[in-house]
């Protein structure tokens, strides 16, 4: 028997990322924050609102980032924990008069809750059947705001519409710019906060879990328990993105948050780079952007040139933003060796 | 004799990792030789190299065709049978469906009828559960099974990986009894990688040892079974 | 008690959609071990290009025959050019080929037939079929239709060489190749039947919910619902499961207060997940067994 040779084994659902690669260096982090500061000093309102909702996608990004780049685990259902994220702040705010800042904890721990509940059954399953359960889940969740029984609390097909925060202390800025570094301080905490998980003794077991399920239990890892840890953090932040989701755009309602919205999360975990955290804002770019561009290439083939495009993502740069960015390291390299 | 397979400058890699480091040995038709060598040596990689399951580089004819970079499925259909490690047991199917599996590159129907009852006379187990799920036999079973099926190709060349894996010494002996038959009377060349080292050298004419991707020694059979060093250093007994 | 009957009828009715499509997401699933997100939008491409045919004034069943003929190949041609070079790349990648495929298909659809809703032709008509109110004679034939598809896949898998290689192939492929099976084209195959059965359950299922570009989308669901139910390891199972679910959403909908039609759809979908947990491998599947 060679010692090098192939074990028969399910094909790994996501490519092993090494854990430091799941990061930026203290030089790149620094100057892509100063540049997020920067930026909205420069840009008129609109494009704010626009950059706001960069980051929140990002956060939402980011949380789907650490359950499947994570643990290894799909869902194709992120859409449903922002939903819940989005109506709780929403009912907090108008009908509860609670402050906005302060709904945002709670639509996170009660995604939380969520999340870990529907990580229970998920934990049965892998690979293509969770990402059928998490699409199911998606599918059904406008539904189920729909529904008349809770007309009342969450507007029904209607919807509610929210009241947009102004900056706190007679701050001199607009609405939109305030927003924008509230959503920023708050993205900024949670991608702290992730990449901290990721390194910590639960971002250990997630890998282990990731890369080799049986092998990890064996090790003394609580599987299931830090499956559906997994699950209910990574719907805790994507609540969250869906409370700031809701302030941003001041209005909830069933059909913003279809499969839809769950599909492009997914596509902007592919593009930043599956378990490369940083990529989470490339990826929420290029939901935001692309259709736009695509929509600017040809108005009545906007969606096939998105799948063209994304087409041409999966094969040009398989791994996302994160090859691009070995790219760049690279070159860097190369300039400081001369 | 001229030789069947000629392998020069082997070298295979699975990935960064060089396994085989320019192998070179040849089989006569109608031999039978074995590979020996400790654990990681790089029999397996060897014979799979011989059917390109692993990247390689190098010569690697058989009856002059090249073999490095072509298919696997177009290799087997060469005439070349590989009788994996692990077996390979098609285990959701019925035994005649994994026999039949075997030819399913062939086209004349009658002979693969006619073959299907020459494999139930070799391993007659194999008859008895003919509609039997494959993954429900034992090992030993499923080792003739998977003999039986590279058999069924009617193979000039077949290759084992470690056909005695896991097996009870008394189904070890009754297969390599049976693989005996099979090159003497079938006159198919025959290749076998085996940690049982002792019993290899019993029934092949030649033999090879190899270590880290080398072969560091050739010879007869019964040559390589009376060196007391290679003995000693290399087969552990 | 003959309320009952009725729903089961009609439930049965509707399940023979859902059979048919989860006939293909199975084929396709045992071809190439996932679930292809875009099938149902290549079934609804294929049933307007049978449409088309018959609007260029070829008769129905030559616009059949052409569309399932053309399917098959397109269904080829797509793995050919998109998803060979995907062979080797993780699951999430494939997953992400299959929405692109969603979202080009849809849109090109739409691009040329646009969105309006488009009346289309039965073979069978529809009448009462045996007096009966709840089935019609369209209803009738698709079940007729969707049995025969099901004979003769089980006679393809079980008694011809090429249904045993594809099966060997999809089962290990390594093995499959070491008897000298292209498990490569065999993958590919197993596409252009998959578009091949997705374009009768489409021409099938089109006079019932016309055709439209959307028109797929909920049926896929249920579609996958009902392989899941089934096994998706099994065709007999995905058809059994397609009936079972169209039943029991029409049960559902008749005896559950409140549920309404409104909750249909997450009915099934709380299904989906339901027997995902307590049986995994669906009715009449196979378990899968997995090693380190």
């Amino acid at each position: 028997m060679s010692a090098i040779e192939e074990t028969v084994t399910e094909a790994a659902a996501v490519e092993a990322v090494p854990k430091k690669a799941m990061t930026l260096g203290y030089g790149t982090s620094l100057a892509v924050l100063v540049l997020l500061i920067a930026v909205p000093l420069l840009v008129k309102n609109f494009i704010i609102f626009q950059l706001t909702m960069l980051l929140i996608y990002a956060v939402a990004v980011l949380a789907l980032n650490i359950l499947t780049g994570g643990s290894g685990q799909f869902s194709l259902g992120q859409s449903a924990f922002y939903a819940v994220g989005a109506y709780t702040s929403a009912i907090l705010m108008e009908h509860g008069g609670i402050n906005y800042a302060l709904t945002l904890p709670v639509a996170g721990v009660i995604c939380f809750g969520f999340g870990f509940l529907f990580g229970q059954p998920a934990l049965r399953l892998s690979g293509v059947y969770l990402a059928l359960a998490t699409f199911a889940l998606a599918t059904a969740m406008p539904q189920l705001l729909k529904l008349g029984a809770f007309e009342y609390w969450t507007g029904g097909v209607q919807g509610l519409v929210v009241t947009k925060p102004d900056a706190p202390f007679g701050l001199p800025m607009s609405q939109d710019m305030w927003l924008y570094y509230f959503t920023l301080a708050i993205s900024l905490a949670i991608y702290i906060f992730s990449v901290n998980l990721l390194r910590s003794r639960s971002g250990r077991a997630f890998m282990a879990i990731r890369d080799n399920e049986i092998a990890a239990s064996a090790m003394g890892i609580d599987v299931a328990l830090y499956k559906t840890l997994a699950f209910g953090v990574s719907a805790g932040i994507t609540g969250v993105a869906g409370g700031l989701g809701a302030i941003a755009v001041q209005f909830v309602a069933p059909d913003s948050y279809t499969i839809a919205l769950a599909i492009s999360l997914f596509l902007g975990m592919v593009v930043g780079g599956v378990g490369w955290l940083p990529g989470s804002i490339v990826g929420s770019a290029f939901i935001i952007f692309v259709p736009n561009i695509a929509e600017g290439i040809s108005k009545g083939l906007s969606g096939a040139v998105f799948g063209v495009l994304l087409f041409l993502v999966i094969f040009l740069v398989p791994h996302g933003a994160r090859q691009g960015a070995i790219v760049v390291q690279h070159l860097i390299g190369k300039l400081r060796g001369n | 004799m001229t030789a069947m397979l000629n392998v020069r400058d082997l070298r295979a890699y699975y990935g960064q990792v060089q396994a085989l480091h320019g192998m070179a040995f040849d089989l006569s038709e109608g031999s039978m030789t074995t590979l020996l060598g400790a654990n990681g040596a790089g029999k397996t990689t060897t014979l799979r190299a011989i059917c390109n399951m692993v990247r390689s580089t190098g010569t690697i004819e058989f009856e002059g065709a090249p073999l490095i970079g072509r298919p696997t499925e177009s290799i087997v259909r060469l005439g070349i049978a590989h009788v994996p490690q692990g077996r390979g047991t098609f285990t959701t199917m019925t035994v005649e469906e994994n026999l039949q599996l075997g030819a399913i590159t062939r086209t004349d129907r009658a002979g693969v009828v006619s073959d299907i009852e020459r494999m139930y006379d070799h391993f007659p187990v194999l008859k008895d559960r003919y509609t039997q799920q494959a993954g429900t036999l034992s090992g030993g079973e499923q080792q003739m099974l998977a003999v039986a099926r590279a058999l069924m190709l009617r193979p000039r060349l077949m290759l084992l990986d470690e056909p005695s894996f896991g097996l009870a010494p008394l189904i070890v002996r009754d297969l390599f009894k049976i693989l005996g038959k099979i090159n003497r009377e079938d006159k198919v060349t025959i290749l076998v990688v085996e940690q049982n080292a002792q019993l290899a050298l019993e029934l092949a004419d030649k033999a090879y040892v190899i270590e880290t991707g080398r072969i560091v020694m050739s010879g007869s059979a019964s040559e390589i079974a009376n060196n007391e060093d290679v003995r000693k250093s290399y087969l552990g007994y | 008690m003959e309320l009952f009957t009725n729903q089961v009828l009609a439930g049965i009715s509707t399940g023979a959609i859902y059979a048919c499509m989860a006939l293909a997401v199975v084929m396709i699933y045992q071809a190439i071990d996932h679930l292809n997100f875009a099938q149902g939008e290549m079934a609804m491409f294929s049933t307007f290009i049978s449409w088309q045919l018959m609007q260029w004034g070829v008769p129905y069943w030559g616009a059949f025959v052409l569309t399932l003929v053309l399917s098959f190949i397109g269904g080829i041609a797509i793995e050919r050019l998109l998803f060979k070079p995907l062979a080797k790349a993780p699951i999430l990648t494939n997953v992400a080929g299959f929405i692109a495929l969603y979202s080009i298909v849809n849109s090109v659809a739409g691009l040329i037939w646009d969105f309006t809703i488009k009346q289309y032709p039965t073979p069978f008509g529809s009448y009462p079929f045996l007096g009966s109110q709840l089935i019609s004679t369209h209803q009738a034939g698709m079940i007729g239709v969707t049995i025969l598809l099901l004979i003769g896949l089980f006679f393809f898998f079980r008694f011809t060489r090429m249904g045993l290689a594809m099966r060997a192939a999809a089962s290990l492929p390594e093995s499959a190749r070491l008897v000298g099976i292209n498990t490569s084209w065999m993958i590919a195959l197993g596409w252009g039947m998959a578009a091949a059965i997705g374009s009768i359950a489409g021409m099938m299922i089109a006079p019932v919910v016309f055709l439209e570009p959307n028109m797929m989308l909920g049926v896929l669901i249920y579609g996958f619902a009902a392989a899941v139910l089934g096994g998706l390891t099994s065709p007999l199972g995905a058809v059994i499961g397609g009936f079972l679910v169209g039943i029991m959403e029409n049960l559902a909908g008749t005896y559950i207060p409140g549920a309404g039609n409104e909750l249909k759809l997450p009915i099934a979908l709380a299904l989906i997940i339901v027997v995902l947990v307590v049986k995994p491998a669906g009715l009449l599947g196979r378990p899968i067994v997995k090693r380190v």
